[in-house]
């Protein structure tokens, strides 16, 4: 059942797409520079489609299916988003294009810039960071750069809850700053005392993702950010999980200094089996002075009669350009469709629904699997993938057999601080019906887990593949397929 | 318009199921005085409005397809897409994909990347191929921090081409700026037709890699071995930056003896769409495997022996290693990643060569037409590629408005970037502009220089 490699596909002489003979004199080419051999293969269209086609069957995705992973947000992606990625004045423009020809573009970004500002409640914002990830780092560089502006230059730790997700470490470590973690509390909180006792002169800052990584909402938030900036640190909210906030709380509205945004995850842009995600960064005004360059903004006012020209500007203690071009334009354009599609009530009951969703599933679950910190949930909750009369069943195996029943499993063993986790965020475009058939079968697995373990041991196996051998991959290292020695032959 | 399915029912019951009494109640732990701001946005519109809404914006831009004959490149390139590159990424099955965590459901994004991978490898060369980066200019940083890892901090220059992408090389300062790196060679104002040997100097036992571009931003193609051999006499490492459509045509970076070839991956199938999202491409040799950031995908077998992918060497990455990590790297571009990997399967070995020549042909055209134009003429004498620099008798940008005139996107102003190319302009010629088009270019170019 398995799909041959586009190598093995490949046969002499075939190719998909043929180019018109140059209509131009040819030009002489330099011998010593050129190369002997192309090894590409050679398949006919219908192969290459074909081929596509029968790989992407062997992927579960939110067009088939319910996918609960938690911190994701896989959340259903409007059908009009590619669409209107995909217009003609937006796909086939070029990035170095004079302003004036493009306008069409800047006003997109200037008004999604204001949009997520007027979401977020930050004063300014950059749409350039490509990602989550890419987004921290553009915050802890501007956090460092803010600090050494103001010739405070004894900052080297970045605080971070235990909690976190394993980017925020990693984005500090980048900017070679000492990480420190901080412990949560029995509720699920940052731990008080643990970050009264970090914070000192040398605190760069706190990297902070609220509701965090267990789905609560820290229920000292206020006392959190005042401790952060009584040391002179800063704080950095990790907006993962903004969409339990959108229309609830405007992070800047309760101190958070700077944050990033994952259009990919809040505002449904697909995620495309790994990326492209977008993670626009905003922050309050003292830090807007550090953004990266260039922002969109406007360039010559021409009154009331006439629409301004929008351009671009460099912020004036900028920390430089974080990539090339303007960031990822095409999915600034799904983001936008999906704002505008909503308006602001729209938005909030994104939040609500989403929160609605994540605790219905939560307070069905209860009694049968332990939920650790046993309070009211925001988009997400973390259950144990494990009982003690069900000895040697872990998470990996619950999330393994929930394949046989057609689900996504949820991720499992993160946060690291729940013992076997399964993190569980439903999203708000999930009906009653598929919550009720997704409980059904956690309950019938938790009730398998103690009568057939084996059943789930060896799950799943209703999937086209069974449990991979990760060590024989490790070891070996096949990373790439070649065509045959004696291809030429077989022409 | 929203996605939320429920009825006003089916929320009660759940609402009941909870304990609370309504939505509201599910929020008590935020801050009252904060809490439910209201948002000035305007008002929603439905799928009918705001598809209207987002085409008008999409006309107040003017495209390189139906609006404007475009020579302008510099790190972006008019292709041809074939037609089922979309085809394939509109399906729902790659698109509203994760990351594939899973592989037992993930196997169509598993199987495509390391496919991807070996096409990559094919391309340059190289042993291994990450399964992307988010762009050109972000591949070039993280491979200054694998070089800076492989030495273990001990080595702290960089060495970096003047002819490397100016937006590339401004990324990588800003990457850098907390290490406390010595970036040699980063200076717009060097002679910039002294060719690779001008590096040569600059490259000591301090340093830890050495970064070309192939073909290098004004278009020209050298041979990088001898100053890979330099860079390998000091112990540093040597990255070649090379654009994937050249590599059909010429040497591979391999074959100079780089140790690390990144790249923009966008000519291989992805549209313009305003400078992203793009693919950066990122490979090494196998024994620098390790210090490799981004994912990996790699071959193995499944339990009923099927033969199947994953993702390996994960405890390379920030999920597992957290501050340990050699990169925060999380996601990649898988999408984009999958369109590199249609796109080259199916112009195959002849429809990649064919792109090649055909771009190689036609910019020599132009060049050989407008260097014989009063006023104008061809700089350096290198072989190039599909872009070149032309002297120009006015500024750039007087030149470029005159050009838009006559529905022309004319190339890149390079005083903007190199003092010592004011009045310099970088045009690219691609497959997609015609013999007439060329000629309606240089006739344009001859009127502004008559005026």
């Amino acid at each position: 059942m398995t799909e041959p490699t586009i190598y093995e596909l490949s046969s002499p002489g075939r190719t998909g797409v043929t180019f018109p003979d140059p209509d131009v004199p040819r030009a002489g080419l330099p011998e010593n520079l050129l190369r002997k051999d192309l090894p590409l293969p050679e398949l006919a269209e219908a192969d290459v489609v074909r081929h596509y086609v029968n790989l992407s069957k062997y992927n579960y995705s939110v067009d088939s299916g319910f996918y609960p992973l938690g911190s994701c947000t896989m959340k259903y992606n409007p059908k009009i988003n590619e669409d209107t990625a995909r217009l003609p004045g937006f796909a086939f423009t070029h990035p170095l294009q004079p302003i004036e020809t493009v306008q069409g573009n800047l006003v997109l970004m200037y008004t999604l810039q204001e949009w997520l500002k007027e979401i977020s409640g930050f004063a300014a914002l950059t749409l350039q960071p490509a990602a989550g990830a890419h987004g921290e780092l553009t915050g802890v560089l501007m956090m460092r750069a803010y600090h050494k502006d103001r010739g405070d230059t004894k900052r080297v730790k970045m605080l971070i809850p235990d909690s976190a997700h394993g980017t925020n470490p990693a984005s500090s470590a980048m900017n070679r700053l000492e990480v420190v973690q901080v412990p949560s509390d029995a509720r699920g909180n940052v731990d008080l005392a643990a970050l009264k006792a970090a914070c000192d002169d040398t605190t760069v800052g706190l990297m902070l993702t609220n509701p965090n990584t267990l789905g609560l909402f820290d229920e000292h938030l206020e006392q959190v950010i005042k401790i952060v900036h009584d040391c002179g640190g800063l704080v950095y909210g990790d907006g993962a999980n903004l969409n339990a906030l959108l229309g609830i709380l405007r992070p800047a509205d309760v101190g958070f200094d700077l944050m990033h945004i994952n259009l990919h995850k809040t505002f449904s842009t697909p995620h495309g089996g790994g990326g492209p995600g977008s993670g626009p960064v905003g922050v309050t005004e003292k830090l807007a002075d550090f953004l990266p360059s260039p922002l969109v903004g406007i360039v010559e006012d021409n009154g009331e009669d006439e629409p301004p020209l929008y351009g671009f500007v460099t912020p004036k203690k900028t920390i430089g350009r974080i990539k090339a071009f303007h960031g990822h334009f095409g999915m600034l354009v799904r983001a936008y469709t999906y704002i505008a599609m909503h308006g602001p009530d729209g938005l909030r009951r994104i939040a609500e629904y989403a929160v609605l969703n994540a605790n219905y599933v939560k307070v069905r679950l209860k009694g049968v699997y332990t939920v650790p910190f046993d309070r009211l949930c925001m988009h997400e909750f973390v259950a144990e993938g494990q009982w003690a009369d069900a000895p040697g069943i872990r998470a990996l195996d619950v999330a393994k057999r929930l394949m046989d029943y057609d689900f996504h499993p949820p991720t499992n063993y993160f946060p690291l601080i729940v013992n076997e986790a399964l993190m569980i965020e439903p999203t708000e475009t999930e009906n009653k019906g598929t919550l009720d058939a997704f409980v059904e079968a956690l309950l019938k697995i938790a009730a398998e887990a103690k009568t057939t373990p084996d059943l789930l041991h060896e799950a799943p196996h209703k999937t086209p593949f069974g449990r991979m051998d990760e060590v024989k991959a490790a070891r070996e290292l096949v990373l790439c397929c070649w065509l045959p020695e004696d291809y030429e032959k077989k022409g | 318009m929203t996605y939320i399915p429920h009825s006003p029912k089916e929320r009660e019951a759940m609402l009941t199921a909870i304990g609370v009494k309504s939505l509201e109640d599910l929020f008590k732990d935020i801050p009252s005085k904060q809490r439910f701001p209201k948002l000035d946005l305007p008002p929603a519109l439905t799928e009918m409005e705001a598809a209207a809404e987002l085409g008008e914006l999409s006309i107040g831009n003017e495209n390189v397809r139906t609006d404007l004959v475009s020579f302008l490149g510099a790190g972006a390139y008019n292709h041809y897409i074939p037609a089922a590159v979309d085809h394939i990424l509109r399906r729902g099955e790659f698109s509203t994909a994760y990351t594939p965590y899973q592989p037992e459901i993930s196997q169509g994004t598993l199987q495509s990347i390391f496919e991807y991978q070996s096409l990559i490898c094919a391309l340059t060369g190289m042993d291994v191929s990450n399964a992307s980066h988010y762009d050109g200019a972000t591949a070039v940083a993280e491979a200054a921090n694998m070089a800076y890892a492989q030495f273990r901090g001990k080595r702290n220059r960089l060495v970096i081409s003047p002819t490397v992408h100016p937006q590339y090389r401004e990324t990588l300062r800003t990457y850098v700026q907390g290490l406390g790196l010595d970036l040699a060679g980063d200076d717009p104002n060097a002679n910039l037709e002294a060719g690779p040997e001008a590096l040569e100097g600059l490259i000591d036992g301090n340093t830890a890699l050495v970064i070309v571009q192939y073909p290098d931003f004004f278009g020209h193609v050298y041979d990088f071995t001898n100053l890979i051999d330099i860079a390998h006499g000091k112990g540093a490492l040597a990255c070649v930056v090379a654009n994937p459509t050249a590599l059909a045509l010429f040497k591979s970076p391999c074959e100079m003896g780089a140790d690390i070839v990144v790249g923009e991956g966008q000519p291989l199938g992805i549209p313009l769409s305003f400078g992203g999202p793009y693919l950066g491409f990122f490979t090494t040799r196998k024994q620098y495997i390790h210090k490799m950031a981004g994912r990996l995908v790699g071959e193995t077998v499944d339990n009923r022996g099927q033969r199947a992918f994953v993702l390996t060497l994960t405890a390379r990455e920030q999920h597992i290693k957290r501050e340990r990590a050699i990169s925060n790297i999380c996601s990649n571009q898988g999408l984009l990643a999958l369109a590199a990997g249609v796109y080259l399967s199916l112009l195959g070995q002849s429809g990649l060569r064919q792109v090649a020549e055909l771009c190689y042909h036609k910019a020599h055209y132009a060049a050989e037409k407008i260097g014989r134009v009063k006023g104008y003429s061809i700089c350096f004498d290198t072989p190039f590629f599909h872009e070149f620099s032309v002297c120009c008798p006015k500024p750039v940008s007087e030149i470029n408005e005159h050009l838009l005139e006559h529905g022309i996107l004319g190339g890149y102003d390079l005083g903007q970037d190199y003092p010592s190319l004011k009045d310099h302009m970088l045009i690219a010629v691609t497959e997609m502009n015609t013999r007439d088009e060329i000629d309606a270019l240089v006739d344009a170019l001859a009127e502004v220089s008559h005026d």
